[in-house]
């Protein structure tokens, strides 16, 4: 079966463009990252897999269905958001709020919302992180709660839009580490969207590629090569390769790192510290 | 101290003593009500960090009230109708303007200046003035305790039914999005039970001193307590016991009942900030 399918996929958000005529295949249980400039659509790709963006042409399945707002079968972890106030809510209490937490006409959750609660903190190692106060939890630890919450319900495919952001080097590989064993043990799909390739190599299955309304979905060596990215930046691309690493350049600047430090620029309310940390690295 | 005049011989002091009055017993059955529902709708308004435009929501309901009167309503109901509509708005208009504190700011003044207006032409009403602004707990009526009664049931039951997809909008409004819940029909239902919410709350402390029934106890509660549940009925128990103790000690002291019950929700939230920098 397939995870996830775009035939002839155009997405537009006010008018504008965001992706043409774009067409893949994802499979069940493959681990995709997505990669791609600010505003090539990585969010907006998701978020018309959630039923949240609309499709101006084109079809889109998941797990075999046509897009259904609500899909349990689908699993989704948000950017990271700070939480207002100075409300001491437990991880748990965070967690099970999302427990079929869409249901109105209950005060409370259910003996089984819960029960699935439970199975999400386990499965991702926060059974104990679960009993502090959200907001004395790191950057890193709220990622993993967050993680827990996708997981909620079963679903057989992950939507993760950008859990990496605002973590440094050692905590990344954390989150990466912690998906790709949870990933394979359940056997189910994610598509893992993030600003650098580099913390991802040798844990992903294939690439997707945005840029410049198009797509390329392959494997590394298939996509990150500088024919296809020159297409997908629109502009004369150099893909360098140092002990293991990719740097993708225009004109001896490196771009995927420009990104990193322009989304840091304008800062939307991720929780503030570890920023520094992770510059220096890429 | 409270029953400190029980010795004199006289019998009808104290706080034993107090409860044979019945304006008395109409205050605390009003001012339990309101405390039950300002704390409750209270605690949510904290959580979704919209306490300010609850604030801005009561100065509203004074021009409503002031408003009712020069056309020959009762206060109560033009304040509850304009704190309603205000919400509404609101909430139609969701995040676009739930956190934008100049524009609320700026509604909240133009609400003084007309209530400050509408007590211009009917300058019979000056002297209650005070009242709708500060409150008197002590003027309510057995009507009014009932009318209180009846809305914050309302009030209640609503806030039961939509309890999980608004905890979860207020939590991880992204989540609950793709998840399937309206965020614009949580939030307009919500801002409309918190317009209810203030209006009551306003017949209690005034609409100057909402805050001190619909923020201080639910803020107090929510550092104190990890637990979403602990925290709701922490909420309650502060709310009743500010909101009784304080009517006691104005009807000891014979000072205002809305500055006993400000002072007491002043000191439990700032004993919280104490206390939670103690365990952390």
């Amino acid at each position: 079966m397939t995870a996830v399918s775009l035939d002839g996929v155009t997405l537009a958000i006010g008018g504008r463009r965001i992706l043409s005529d774009v067409t893949f295949e994802i499979a069940d249980g493959e681990f995709i990252g997505m990669l791609g400039p600010n505003g090539a659509g990585k969010t907006t790709l998701i978020r018309a897999l959630l039923g949240l963006a609309p499709v101006a042409a084109g079809t889109i399945r998941v797990l075999g269905e046509p897009v259904q707002r609500g899909n349990p079968a689908v699993g989704y972890m948000p950017q990271l958001r700070s939480p207002i106030g100075d409300f001491r809510l437990s991880g748990r209490d965070f967690v099970v709020s999302a427990a079929d937490g869409h249901r109105w006409g209950r005060l409370w959750p259910a003996k089984k919302d819960y029960r699935d609660a439970e199975r999400a903190l386990e499965l991702v190692g926060a059974t104990e992180l679960a009993d502090r106060p959200l907001i004395e939890t790191s950057g890193g630890e709220r990622q993993r709660l967050l993680l827990a919450q996708a997981l909620l319900g079963q679903p057989r495919l992950l939507l993760l839009d950008e859990p990496l952001i605002s973590l440094d080097p050692h905590r990344q590989h954390a989150v990466i580490d912690l998906v790709r064993r949870v990933q394979q043990e359940l056997g189910i799909a994610v598509l893992f969207s993030a600003h650098e390739l580099n913390p991802l190599l040798g844990t992903l299955d294939r690439v997707l590629y945005l840029g410049n309304g198009q797509a390329a979905l392959g494997s590394v060596d298939e996509v990150i090569t500088g024919p296809v990215l020159s297409r997908l930046y629109g502009a004369p691309i150099e893909v360098v390769r140092v002990n293991g690493r990719i740097f993708v350049m225009s004109d001896q600047y490196e771009l995927e790192r420009g990104e990193h430090l322009h989304d840091h620029a304008h800062g939307h309310g991720h929780d503030g510290h570890s920023h520094h940390g992770s510059r220096g690295h890429a | 101290m409270l029953t400190g005049m029980a010795t004199t011989g006289i019998p009808i002091t104290g706080v034993v003593g107090m409860l044979s009055y019945g304006f008395v017993i109409d205050a605390l059955a009003a001012g339990g009500i309101v405390a039950v529902v300002a704390g409750v709708v209270g605690f949510f308004l904290v959580m979704r960090g919209q306490t300010f435009a609850g604030h801005a929501l009561s100065h509203v309901g004074f021009a409503g009230a002031t408003g009712a009167v020069l056309i020959g309503v009762t206060p109560f109901w033009g304040l509850i109708a304009l704190t309603l509509a205000a919400g509404l708005a609101m909430g139609l208009l969701g995040e676009r303007v739930s956190g934008r504190d100049v524009a609320i700011g700026m509604v909240l003044s133009l609400s003084l200046g007309l209530g400050l207006l509408f007590l211009h032409f009917y300058t019979a009403f000056a002297a209650q003035a005070t009242s709708l602004l500060f409150g008197n707990v002590f003027s309510v009526d057995h009507g009014t305790v009932l009318t209180l009664g009846v809305l914050g049931a309302v009030c209640l039951a609503a806030l039961a039914l939509m309890a999980r997809p608004l905890l979860f909008a207020t939590l991880q409004p992204d989540l609950a999005e793709a998840k399937g819940v309206s965020l614009r029909t949580v939030s307009l239902l919500f801002m409309a039970i918190v317009a209810v919410a203030v209006a009551e709350a306003a017949q209690i402390v005034g609409v100057l001193l909402v805050f001190t029934l619909m923020v201080g106890p639910a803020a107090a509660a929510q550092r104190l307590t990890t637990r979403l549940s602990h925290g709701i009925v922490l909420t309650v128990l502060l709310g009743l016991a500010e909101t009784w103790a304080g009517i006691a000690l104005a009807y000891q002291t014979d000072w205002p009942s809305s500055f006993w019950i400000a002072a007491l929700s002043g000191l439990a939230y700032f004993a919280s900030l104490g206390r939670a920098r103690f365990s952390a």
